[in-house]
């Protein structure tokens, strides 16, 4: 049971290990991040099965340095590793609260190497839609989240996808538009509110929601 | 609702846009402020979605040999934090807020297990007990709620001898109840008392057979005062 794992008060070393071993494929991310709290290992080694490839195509995007954005990747993971016991407080998902870090590390970094800027932020750079053993459930989601984007006026999606993975500040981006800061403050939030809203809608076929099945 | 600027600022640091001053101001808003913690926990939400659109090759194998390599150097940083009272006060009504938040967007499909339920709520005792016992005999302290539900996080103990289990109770007045079993690691031992704890109780541990006994065979190893 996963009582056992989760709250793993028998078995040590060796037995320990194969057991986790054996259920980490069926635990929800954030039954993961509850047996990270713990110090298992085997999780971080499964949420990184799970999270590594979307994480580094952020950090990539965000950085446009392979090296860097294995830094960046690195440090997601460590501070994940790090602050696992506070997640569990937190309630958000698991997913959400790793993109997060990964996210953030990449902008901090971003910010302090003065890298990128200038360059166009759409779509991926040419030659890098080989990637063929990425999973079915990835490129749903991908769709998805491209489809809703998509639906928003273009100067909310310009203020939005320059900010997540240009790394630029919102007052960076008054001045790069020439717009008054407001009308980008709005635009973001206006921009924001409506993804979700698009987001939540049902997709109509079955919606790849459980998060979980990253490599199925 | 946006009535004033700050609120508005919550796209903005959901996608990690503040400048850090911005930052700082809106991050102290943001603890007193419900309806800013509900919309930031629906952002973060989406802007995490956002990471799935770039494309591009897979990281390299090295990498995640790297971060499990880190990870096992760094001893545990992963020990469930007594943090202070005030910042569990806001991240738990963060919490509260972002969890039905989730709900409401369905977002937290996930189905979670009873046993994660648990986990959680034994976390959140530990990281927010109304009282915490410290041990005498060895290192750690019982957590008590408020209704008296309590887990017992004791670090350093051996593993119990081939055959033996620890076994909890909690003694009023003179009669020991049993409150729950488990084996010792060698690190840390977090466990939930299946009795609750009245104040002016003792919650001791024993050594005892594997599977447990009615009443303790053997004197305390450690104990706590309630």
């Amino acid at each position: 049971m996963a009582t056992a794992a989760l709250l793993g008060s028998n078995g040590r070393g060796y037995r320990r290990t194969h057991v986790v071993a054996r259920e980490l494929a069926y635990l929800s991310d954030e039954a993961l991040v509850a047996l990270l709290a713990r110090g298992e290992h085997g999780a971080l080694a499964e949420l990184y099965e799970r999270f590594g490839r979307v994480a580094y195509g952020l950090a990539r995007r965000i950085l446009r340095d392979d090296a860097l954005a294995e830094d960046a990747v690195q440090e997601a993971f460590l501070s994940a590793w790090r602050s696992a016991p506070r997640f569990v407080a937190e309630r958000s998902t698991a997913s959400t609260w790793l993109l997060t870090l990964v996210h953030r590390r990449a902008v901090d970094l971003v910010r302090r190497e003065e890298r990128r800027r200038g360059e166009p932020l759409h779509a991926g750079r040419e030659g890098e839609s080989a990637a063929t053993d990425e999973s079915a459930w990835l490129r749903l989601e991908r769709e998805r989240v491209q489809g809703a984007l998509r639906q928003l006026p273009d100067q909310q999606r310009e203020a939005i996808e320059l900010a997540y993975y240009g790394g630029f500040t919102q007052s960076q981006l008054a001045d790069r538009l020439g717009e008054p800061l407001g009308t980008i403050k709005s635009r973001m939030f206006t921009g924001l509110r409506r993804l979700r809203e698009l987001l939540e809608e049902p997709s109509g076929e079955e919606t790849p929601w459980s998060g979980t099945e990253s490599t199925s | 609702m946006e009535r004033d600027g700050i609120h508005e600022l919550t796209a903005a640091y959901a996608l990690d846009a503040l400048d850090p001053v911005d930052e700082r101001v809106y991050e102290e808003h943001l603890a007193r402020c419900a309806s800013c913690q509900e919309e930031l926990a629906g952002f973060r939400d989406v802007a995490a979605h956002l990471a799935y659109v770039p494309e591009g090759p897979s990281p390299p194998p090295a990498l995640r040999e790297r971060i499990l390599e880190r990870a096992r150097q760094e001893p545990a940083g992963n020990v469930v934090p007594f943090r202070s009272r005030r910042t569990v006060v806001w991240t738990s009504a963060a919490a509260a807020v972002a969890a039905v938040v989730a709900l409401g967007i369905g977002i937290w499909a996930a189905s979670l297990s009873r046993d994660l339920d648990r986990e959680r709520d034994t976390v959140a005792l530990l990281a927010d007990p109304a009282r915490s016992l410290e041990l005498s005999g060895a290192s750690g302290r019982v957590a008590v709620g408020d209704d008296g539900e309590a887990v017992l996080a004791v670090s350093d103990l051996p593993a119990a001898p081939s055959g033996k289990s620890y076994e909890i109770w909690v003694i009023e007045g003179k009669t020991p109840r049993r409150a729950g079993l488990f084996n010792g690691r060698d690190d840390r031992d977090v466990v939930r008392l299946s009795r609750r704890v009245p104040k002016g109780s003792v919650v001791a541990v024993t050594v005892e057979p594997k599977g447990g006994v009615d009443a303790p065979t053997t004197k305390p190893i450690f104990a706590a005062q309630a």
